[in-house]
Formats: structure tokens, C-alpha cells, sequence
């Protein structure tokens, strides 16, 4: 049986949904990359780092 | 000397002395290694100091003043600026001269045993909930009312954090969330002489640097330290345009709050910035309102009091803006610019990565490489360098700003001295006001932070050259 799509009946229109709008802006693809960039050496031992960081009060 | 000291100069009373200093978090990352003291990496962090000065407590050749403070941080304070330029290109410098004692510092550790890498953070908060401090010094003139005149001020700068704070995660036993302000939380006192006792947002401790007869000098210490230099220029020219209408008698809606502690906090934890914080006249008013009323005064007098002057317009559109987009929660109106909004959106993005909650650690991590000073790890940089963050000053105004003081005040008598010494092989003793060469009878005393020339200082750094 040659039945092509699902939605046989009740859409007529069969033109493919739009694709996702761009929404990405530039600045948005320079903030990903930058996390790329940095995501290993923040992942290492995160935890440990950051408990390790004591200092007194100051003023 | 055959000098006499000169009377101090008349200055138009829009001319005010900035100087802003920083305490820096002090980190050693040595997991394999014995337990070291901040004492201890602090000292061997300052040992080329040390060396170069003979103290761990100097005077630099830009004028400004690098030391060790309670608690171990190494502190950077600024010489005397008059201009927000200068005052953000000197404060700038600090973080990169701070940081070059980094190799030297690790290479000492090593030799004693401890390999490690060394961060300094510019923020205001360990990972145990210590706290440090950024303050800001605000030239005033003298007056016999100033305990009202610095208390008028304080419902400013409990709400000037929805634009100026540095913004954090703050983890409570109930979960996480993000606040506006670091420091907020470890606020005890509106005013008060004493610091580390206390707290104060405004310190009153009467100690000008300056003729005591004409100057006070305006101590705040509730601010958060900002690695933005457009938050800085709000932070302190915000600050600055309220003391100008202040100094000139200008007429400010009496917004006196019935508990600043309480409000300080309840500001700081509300990102919506829903929350009303209560006046002494029974009100209840959102940061937002308070903040606008201020700004709409400002704006009033710009023409009048305040002359207008294109960094002026610069410091009412950043506060305009940044209020707005806290209204409307459209943080895109400020993300390049303000610290907490740059932060959010950095912590944001990686948490949707991460798919993990606020609390988590990683996230701790990225916040701390968001204030981490060194140019090649720290994350301010390299968003600086992605045209993520915008910049006020030229970056090589920052480079001369490491060893040439601001020419246009005191800071420019105290560079060349200290230049002129060091360059001699001399000993000397200097601090904010005196200048002295070890052995020499004379002290040359500088009262006046406006005075860029001397004849004193003249005939002195001459002696020394020749």
C-alpha cells in the first residue's frame, strides 16, 4: 500500500515545516565557541578548585 | 629647599579626586601539594616586591599603592585620578601589575617545594563566604554636617546594585539562585569609623589625604569590585553626579530607607526587582523606583549643575538603560556592558549546556575564571577580545597607565619622585601626602591632591638626578 505520509488526511498543505529561524546571532556563535574553548579546563576537577579557594575576610 | 609650599589651588567644584582600591582574592591551585598558607604564597607572591622596594607596603612608579592587606590579599589602590578615563585605565593597570608577580610568585613556591598555579581573582568573595572588599574614595569638600551629608547618599547606594553590581550565585540550603550584588550579604552597618570590625557601607573614618580644613574624603566600601569598565564608569559616575548635586545644594527626593541592611539584601536576592524595600516615611518603593528618582534629578540639573559633556551622556544612558532592562527583563539592553548581566548571560548559556543546576560547581568554577586577572586564563579577557564585552578606555592607555601616573593631579609629583629615586639607587619614604629620602632633613609634604606641579618636587627629583 502505497501510503506515502502519515497526515493522508486533513493537511493539505505538504510544503516541509520552515526551517528554525536564525536566531543565533553572531555574538551568540562567538559565546559558544568561547565556551568550547574553555569547557575542558573548567570540567577538571571543578569541584576540588573552587572548595580550595579560602582566603580571611578582608575589609 | 628655598621653596615655599605653594596655597592650595582653586578648583572649579566639578573637579573631584577618584581613587578606587582593590583587595584580590589569592588562589593556590596545588592539589598534590602540602598544605601552603595564603601567608605564605602571598609572601612569596610579593618577594620581587620586596626586593624592588624593600617592603611588601610600595609606592609604584604610576603612583598608585600595592601592598599586602589583612587576610593576606594582595591590595592594589590607585594613585589620585580626576577623570573616570584615568581612574578605570589606572584600576585596570592594578589587575595586570597584580598579576605579573604571577611567574615569579610560582616559580618561588616551586623552589619551596610547591608546584601550583597561582590566580588572583578581582571579586569579593572566597569559596567559604569570605569577603573583601572594592572602595571607592570620592574627594569631597568639607562640611560640619557630613555624617547627614554621607547618610543621604546610603539609599543610592543600597539600590545602585540592580546596575552596578557584579552579580553572583548565591547558594543557600533552599538551592541556588543569582543576586545582583556579592557584597550585599556581608553589609552590617549604614556608617560606622571601623571596617573590619563592622562593615559600614560608608566608612567615616575622618582621614582626607588632603587639607583637612577643605577636603573630606568620602570612604565607600559597599560596592562591588567590577571587571567591566562600563561598569566601573557607572559604578563611580553615577556616584559621582549624586555628590555633585549634593555638594551644589541641590534639592534630593528624601527617600531615607527604614532599614538599609534589610533593604540592602532584599535588592540584592530579587532579580525580578519586584520586591519593595520599606522608607522611613512608610513608603514602599522597588530598587527600580528609588533608582529612577535619582536618575530623574540628575537629569534635571544636567545644563545646570552638571555640564554636559559627552561621558556624562555616556553615564545616564548606561543608567537609563541598564534600569530599563532589569524592568523589562530584556538583558540584551546591557549584556556587553554591566557585570552582573555579562556574568548572567555566560553562566546561562553553560548551564543549558551542562544541563545541571545553578550550585553546580563548574559553574563556581566559570565564575571564578570570569574574575581571574591573568589575560590568558581569565574569561573577562577573552570576552573582551570576542567583542563580547565592550571596553571605555584605549587598551594602551592601560599599558602606559602600569608606570606613568595620572598627569593632571598629586599623582604625577609622587610618580616622578618615586621614578627618579628608584632610578638613583636612593632609599625613600613616601605615603598619599609626604615624600622623603631616607637621611634628608626635609619632608616634602603635599596637601593638596589638585597640585600636578611643585617646585619643591621639581627641585627635589633634579637633586636626585644629579
Amino acid at each position: 500500500m502505497p501510503q506515502t505520509h502519515s497526515s493522508s488526511h486533513g493537511y493539505e498543505d505538504e510544503t516541509p515545516e520552515p526551517a528554525p529561524a536564525p536566531a543565533k546571532v553572531e555574538s551568540t556563535d562567538a559565546l559558544d565557541s568561547l565556551l568550547d574553548e574553555i569547557d575542558d579546563s573548567l570540567q577538571v576537577n571543578a569541584e576540588q578548585f573552587v572548595r580550595s579557594f579560602v582566603q580571611k575576610g578582608g575589609q | 629647599m628655598g621653596f615655599d609650599v605653594p596655597p592650595p589651588l582653586e578648583v572649579p567644584a566639578e573637579r573631584r579626586i577618584f581613587g578606587l582600591e582593590t583587595e584580590f582574592g589569592l588562589h593556590l591551585d596545588a592539589p598534590r601539594a602540602r598544605a601552603v598558607t595564603p601567608e605564605e604564597v602571598a609572601g612569596h607572591l610579593f618577594r620581587s616586591v620586596v626586593e624592588w622596594g624593600r617592603s611588601s607596603n610600595v609606592f609604584l612608579p604610576n603612583a598608585s599603592r600595592l601592598y599586602i592587606d589583612v587576610g593576606a590579599h594582595p591590595e592594589y589602590a590607585t594613585a589620585e585620578c580626576d577623570s573616570l578615563t584615568d581612574l578605570i585605565a589606572s584600576d585596570k593597570a592594578g589587575e595586570r601589575i597584580v598579576h605579573d608577580l604571577i611567574a615569579d610568585g610560582e616559580r618561588r613556591l616551586a623552589e619551596a617545594g610547591v608546584d601550583g598555579t597561582i590566580h588572583l581573582y578581582k571579586n569579593n568573595t572566597d569559596s567559604h563566604g569570605n569577603s573583601y572588599g572594592c572602595h571607592e574614595n570620592y574627594l569631597v569638600r568639607r562640611r560640619a554636617d557630613f555624617r547627614a551629608f554621607a547618610s543621604a547618599l546610603l539609599p543610592f547606594l543600597v539600590t545602585r546594585q540592580v546596575v552596578t553590581g557584579a552579580g553572583c550565585i548565591t547558594r543557600t540550603p533552599q538551592g541556588a539562585h543569582f543576586s545582583f550584588s556579592p557584597r550585599a550579604d556581608h553589609m552590617w552597618e549604614g556608617l560606622s569609623s571601623a571596617t573590619t570590625r563592622s562593615r559600614p557601607m560608608i566608612n567615616t573614618r575622618d582621614e582626607p589625604h588632603a587639607t583637612a580644613e577643605l577636603y573630606r574624603r568620602m570612604h565607600v566600601i559597599v560596592g562591588d569590585s567590577t571587571m567591566a569598565e562600563a561598569t566601573t564608569l557607572l559604578k563611580v559616575g553615577a556616584t559621582d553626579l549624586m555628590l555633585r548635586l549634593m555638594e551644589a545644594h541641590v534639592r534630593l527626593p528624601d527617600l531615607t530607607l527604614a532599614n538599609e541592611m534589610q533593604a540592602i539584601r532584599a535588592v540584592a536576592h530579587d532579580l525580578s526587582a519586584q520586591a519593595t524595600v520599606e522608607l522611613a516615611d512608610g513608603r514602599h518603593l522597588t530598587a527600580i523606583q528609588i533608582q529612577r528618582e535619582y536618575l530623574a534629578v540628575v537629569q534635571a540639573n544636567v545644563g545646570g549643575v552638571i555640564e554636559p559633556t559627552d561621558e556624562v551622556a555616556r553615564i545616564l544612558d548606561l543608567w537609563e538603560r541598564g534600569l530599563r532592562a532589569v524592568e523589562t527583563q530584556d538583558y540584551s539592553l546591557i549584556d556587553t556592558e554591566l557585570d552582573w548581566a555579562i556574568k548572567l548571560r555566560l553562566l546561562t548559556r553553560y548551564q543549558e549546556r551542562l544541563q545541571c543546576s545553578l550550585d553546580d560547581p563548574r559553574l563556581a568554577r566559570l565564575e571564578l575564571a570570569f574574575h581571574d586577572v591573568s589575560p590568558q586564563r581569565g574569561l573577562y579577557y577573552k570576552l573582551v577580545e570576542q567583542g563580547l564585552v565592550q571596553t571605555v578606555v584605549d587598551p594602551e592607555r592601560i599599558t602606559t597607565a602600569m608606570t606613568t601616573p595620572p598627569q593632571t593631579t598629586r599623582a604625577r609629583l609622587r610618580g616622578a619622585f618615586v621614578e627618579a629615586a628608584v632610578k638613583a639607587q636612593q632609599d625613600f619614604t613616601v605615603d598619599w601626602v609626604h615624600l622623603k629620602l631616607t637621611g634628608a632633613h626635609q619632608t616634602v609634604l603635599l596637601k593638596d591632591p589638585f597640585r600636578n606641579i611643585d617646585p619643591r618636587v621639581e627641585a627635589l627629583v633634579e637633586a636626585i638626578e644629579s
